[in-house]
């Protein structure tokens, strides 16, 4: 077993890929916590609390969510809206929820507005603008997110929670796999139902 | 036609960039008869630049982009070179290959798109520098015409490398001496034009980028042609101003004075004789559609 764990940053500069040291995808029902396969019913906890926890809890939705390529991505897109309305309503007036788009993942150079985007060539700048301090990676394909989650766990303390629709993220802290719209209603309930129940600490952030 | 699908989630729409909502409710994706007049009217297929201020490949770019008759059925294949810096801003499917690799990366494509889409029309268009072309992926530009690949080829002549710093080209001029080749060039500008018709391309054109009217023109014509017969090619005269010591206002006069008819960018085509055959064709149906529909809005308006 490894003693690797995915967790907050700023780990260096160049941060090892989490499955060169060892961390495995979960199992179709599973999901991992820093690199610990779990239950998934215990990461949908997980994720509520690190949300209820943040103070700017963040969605990065990416090109699969944000275009209406289909039913299924439009209903994905419905679904991401409703668990930020969600969070936005389950925190307290210190905390501030975001929604910030990946629009595409095309080096945007010589600059990019980091308060109404991310860019998976250089996430650390939108993080860091808005002190982002627990996000979301939803609809980005797997490629771009494994880079993307990486630069943010060498460079930020960020808290990284993954809901992917493959097999799972191991460069994330927290990953969900197989995700539908479904499964993003039920972190939204779950935040809902834990709400209350976990307190921000705004001296712990 | 797929441009349907380049649509934003309706929950999304208000959260994504102005520029992407732009894309979607004012680019001439799908209109018939797109070309430069666009330009300026609507959203352009191109974000921004970062070519040298004044850039004459700069206003290549826009012509062509506001010229290919069906963007959202496009794949661009780019190279490494001046061009490669505008790619990332454009709002058409594009691929940066190795340099020099594009026309093969790009036969690769055209073929694996007709097998994935059979039926539909996919256009690939290629778009490099006459270092790539010429020199380094001067064995896969030939092998692609030689195999008749069914894609056009578009090299921004420059007459050097721009990019690197000013290197000696093939397409340079006999006895120009560059940053970079103090020594100055030995030998004639290659005639590739020449050569991209003995090889089998059914429309090749060489000219420069100051009338828009005239970039439209071939570039639809070359697509156009691609997609039916076999591959077509243009090379157009983009001056490095950077190079030539030009300030950003000289490019345009710089084109004006090289496309002089004794002058080396003078307007050359050749056409093969299928190519004619088909150009002619697509003028009359054009004539036919244009005069149906001003008959069309004729009517309506007595109405
Ligand atoms: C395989 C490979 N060889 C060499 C280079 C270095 N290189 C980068 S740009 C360039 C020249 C580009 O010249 P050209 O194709 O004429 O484009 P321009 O910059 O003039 O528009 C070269 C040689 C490279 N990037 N890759
Ligand atoms: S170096 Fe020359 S070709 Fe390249 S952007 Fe500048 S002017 Fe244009
Ligand atoms: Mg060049």
């Amino acid at each position: 077993m490894t003693q690797y764990r995915v967790l907050p940053g700023p780990e260096h500069f160049l941060p090892p890929a989490a499955a060169s040291m060892g961390i495995r995808l979960p199992n179709p029902g599973e999901a991992h916590i820093n690199g610990v396969i779990v239950p998934e019913e215990q990461a949908y906890e997980e994720a509520a609390r690190q949300f209820l926890m943040a103070k700017v809890p963040t969605i990065f939705p990416g090109p699969l969510v944000l275009w209406a390529w289909n039913e299924k991505a439009a209903k994905k897109a419905t679904a991401i809206r409703h668990l930020y309305e969600t969070i936005k309503e389950c925190v307290t007036p210190q905390q501030q929820a975001m929604l910030i788009p990946m629009p595409d993942y095309r080096p945007k150079y010589p600059k990019i507005n980091p308060e109404v985007e991310i860019n998976p060539n250089h996430p650390n700048l939108t993080i860091w603008h808005n002190k982002i301090d627990a996000c979301m990676f939803v609809g980005v394909h797997c490629h771009q997110a494994n880079l993307s989650l990486k630069i943010i766990r060498g460079g930020t303390s960020c808290y990284t929670i993954a809901m992917c629709a493959q097999a799972g993220h191991e460069d994330a802290m927290m990953s969900f796999r197989d995700a539908t719209a479904e499964k993003i209603m039920k972190l939204a309930d779950t935040i809902k139902r834990l709400k209350g129940s976990v307190k921000f600490d705004p001296k712990k952030r | 036609m797929s441009k349907e699908r380049i649509k934003i989630a309706p929950e999304m729409y208000d959260i994504m960039p102005p520029e992407y909502q732009d894309l979607v409710n004012r680019a001439t994706y799908g209109k018939e008869d797109r070309g430069w007049k666009d330009i300026g009217t609507t959203k352009e297929l191109i974000e921004e630049h970062s070519l040298c201020a004044g850039c004459p490949e700069s206003m290549a770019f826009r012509y062509i982009l506001a010229s290919l008759p069906a963007p959202e059925d496009t794949v661009m294949v780019g190279s490494t070179g001046c061009t490669s810096l505008v790619f990332p801003m454009v709002a058409v499917h594009n691929i940066h290959s190795l340099f020099g690799n594009q026309n093969a990366i790009a036969s690769g494509l055209k073929r694996a798109l007709s097998v994935r889409f059979p039926g539909k029309v996919k256009d690939v268009v290629v778009l490099a520098g006459d270092g790539a072309t010429v020199d380094i992926g001067l064995d896969m530009t030939l092998q692609a015409w030689f195999r008749q690949e069914k894609f056009t080829t578009i090299c921004f002549d420059n007459e050097l490398y721009a990019n690197t710093g000013g290197q000696e080209s093939g397409l340079m001029q006999k006895g120009f001496v560059a940053k970079m080749a103090p020594v100055g060039k030995q030998f004639d500008k290659v005639r590739l034009p020449e050569i991209a018709r003995e090889s089998g391309c059914h429309y090749v054109v060489q000219c420069t980028v100051s009338k828009p009217s005239l970039i439209e023109k071939v570039v639809r014509n070359a697509v156009l042609v691609a997609r039916e017969l076999g591959p077509t090619y243009l090379q157009l005269y983009t001056p490095c101003i950077l190079e030539i010591g030009k300030n950003s206002m000289e490019g345009l006069q710089e084109m004006r004075d090289s496309e002089k008819p004794t002058e080396r960018f003078a307007y050359k085509e050749f056409v093969s004789e299928p190519a004619k055959q088909f150009l002619a064709e697509l003028a009359a149906k054009d004539k036919e559609r244009k005069a149906a529909s001003k008959q069309l809005a004729g009517s309506t308006q007595e109405a």
